[in-house]
């Protein structure tokens, strides 16, 4: 995915803008995170946090960015692990793309995010991208953001006035932008644990595997049998930030996901998703290819998927 | 590294001193932190089998091992690296760990050009480490952030298939 942001923003820019060595700046490396935020400050916030860099380093590379210091994270112990925290998984920021795939934890309690990972970008860049780094940079076409929203994520969030959790539904504001204030730095993201009476569905449509997708979708439903009690549907690649559907949402709640309902659902995409103008992949075309991927995750979610 | 030196914020130009091993044989070298590890390995360390090709992770002919598994060398900046273990195409070639798929390559005519094949070649490798008998479908899905401009696919993933049969058989390819 992040090969693609690079030449998404290299095909705008190219024409103006063709260098691909990054300006020079002042590297730090952090062992904790105040020494990150400290060094963040003492540069008057013209300071960039480097994690996985996949998507940071193609952007400075390109010189959409150009700050004087580059704070390296990756080195704060505080920001590795995957643990059980009471009804929560802390997932910490550091956490691999590739690890997503690989932890016992994260498979038995956030399956979810297991299943999306393999979608994500390519497996040299899932070795070094990270969790946190996805949510801050906040792609709309990104898998993992849109799941947080489908999980009913918090964004734990530390910074210079402390420590806050903002609900991932607060967190992403419009494109590429989010709660997170200068200076301020993801340090987990706690996901509710997965639960018996739970069922999740993801998938995606893209032209070619590892390409970002033209419509991608997540679903955690909680059912008693095969009513459906309370559903949470998130889009990504639809818009300026990953898209919960209320209205295809509250449709579905009390049902059966009877084919009635899910084609009400279906239907009801169009009120709840404006997907922007693109020569390549044009508003009716996206909207027809969300109905098709709702519908069919819908059905998976129905045989218990 | 303890505390942040303010001073260092005046210094963006200067270089500084980074270590890596690299192929086995531990190296220390003096990089711009700017520097890409592509442009050090290349440059600095005249390991010019590592490819730059869109240095900007789109084509994979960058590929490295570091820290054992297969990353971008033109995704990261050399001062991240500092402390790692790194691998390139020409440590890989030394120790014989890749002989069978470079054979292999080399039978089947899996590369014209070979501008891609460092980083194919270091690809199949991380994909072989991770899952013993990939399909071609895996093949193929691990391959899709490698370009070949030549458009050898078909034979790349034949190789990397055979490989994988033979060394799962404890043998050689045939």
């Amino acid at each position: 995915m992040v090969t693609n942001l690079a030449s998404r923003l290299m095909s705008r820019r190219i024409s103006e803008e063709t260098a691909v060595k990054a300006r020079a700046f002042s590297y730090f490396r952090a062992a904790t995170i105040d020494q990150a935020l400290e060094a963040h400050a003492r540069a008057g916030d013209d300071a960039r946090f480097i994690a996985g860099g996949q998507s940071l380093v193609p952007a400075l590379s390109l010189r959409l960015q150009a700050p004087r210091l580059l704070i390296d994270i990756t080195h704060i112990d505080e920001l590795r692990g995957v643990r059980r925290e009471g009804g929560h998984l802390r997932i910490g920021a550091l956490t691999r793309h590739c690890e997503m795939l690989s932890e016992p934890l994260i498979a038995e309690f956030a399956p979810l995010l297991h299943a999306a990972a393999p979608f994500v970008a390519h497996p040299a860049i899932r070795n070094r991208g990270t969790f946190g780094g996805s949510i801050a940079l906040a792609d709309p076409a990104s898998e993992f953001p849109a799941m947080t929203l489908a999980l009913d994520a918090e964004i734990e969030i530390t910074g210079p006035s402390g420590r806050r959790r903002v609900k991932a539904d607060d967190f992403f504001l419009d494109l590429f932008e989010t709660a997170l204030q200068p200076g301020e730095l993801i340090t987990a993201v706690y996901v509710p644990l997965f639960k018996a009476d739970q069922r999740f569905a993801f998938d995606e449509l893209a032209r070619r595997r590892g390409d970002y997708a033209m419509v991608g979708c997540g679903i955690m439903a909680t059912c008693a049998g095969d009513r459906i009690d309370d559903i949470r549907i998130s889009f990504f690649s639809v818009g300026n930030t990953p898209t919960r559907v209320k209205r295809a949402e509250a449709l579905l709640i009390g049902s059966n996901l009877d084919a009635e309902r899910i084609a009400a659902a279906q239907t009801a995409l169009q009120s709840d998703l404006a997907p922007p103008d693109s020569d390549e992949v044009p508003p009716a075309m996206r909207l027809h290819l969300a109905r098709v991927l709702l519908g069919r995750l819908l059905g998976r979610l129905g045989e218990g998927a | 590294m303890s505390g942040f030196d303010e001073t260092l914020l005046d210094d963006a130009d200067e270089t500084v001193r980074v270590r890596f091993i690299v192929n086995g044989r531990k190296v220390a070298c003096e990089v711009a932190p700017r520097e890409t590890l592509v442009d050090c390995l290349r440059n600095a360390l005249e390991l010019t089998g590592t490819h730059a090709g869109c240095e900007m992770g789109a084509c994979g002919a960058c590929l490295v091992q570091l820290d054992g598994r297969a990353v971008h060398s033109c995704l990261m900046f050399a001062v991240q690296a500092d402390g790692a273990k790194i691998e390139t195409i020409e440590g890989l070639t030394e120790s014989g760990v890749i002989a069978d798929l470079q054979a292999e390559f080399h039978r089947r005519n899996a590369l014209q050009c070979g501008f891609c094949t460092p980083g194919m070649l270091v690809n199949a490798q991380e994909l072989l480490s991770q899952v013993a008998q990939p399909s071609r479908d895996e093949i193929r899905d691990a391959l899709s952030g490698n370009y070949c401009r030549c458009t050898g696919y078909e034979a790349i993933v034949d190789a990397i298939d055979a490989v994988a049969k033979a060394r799962s058989q404890g043998g050689d390819a045939p």
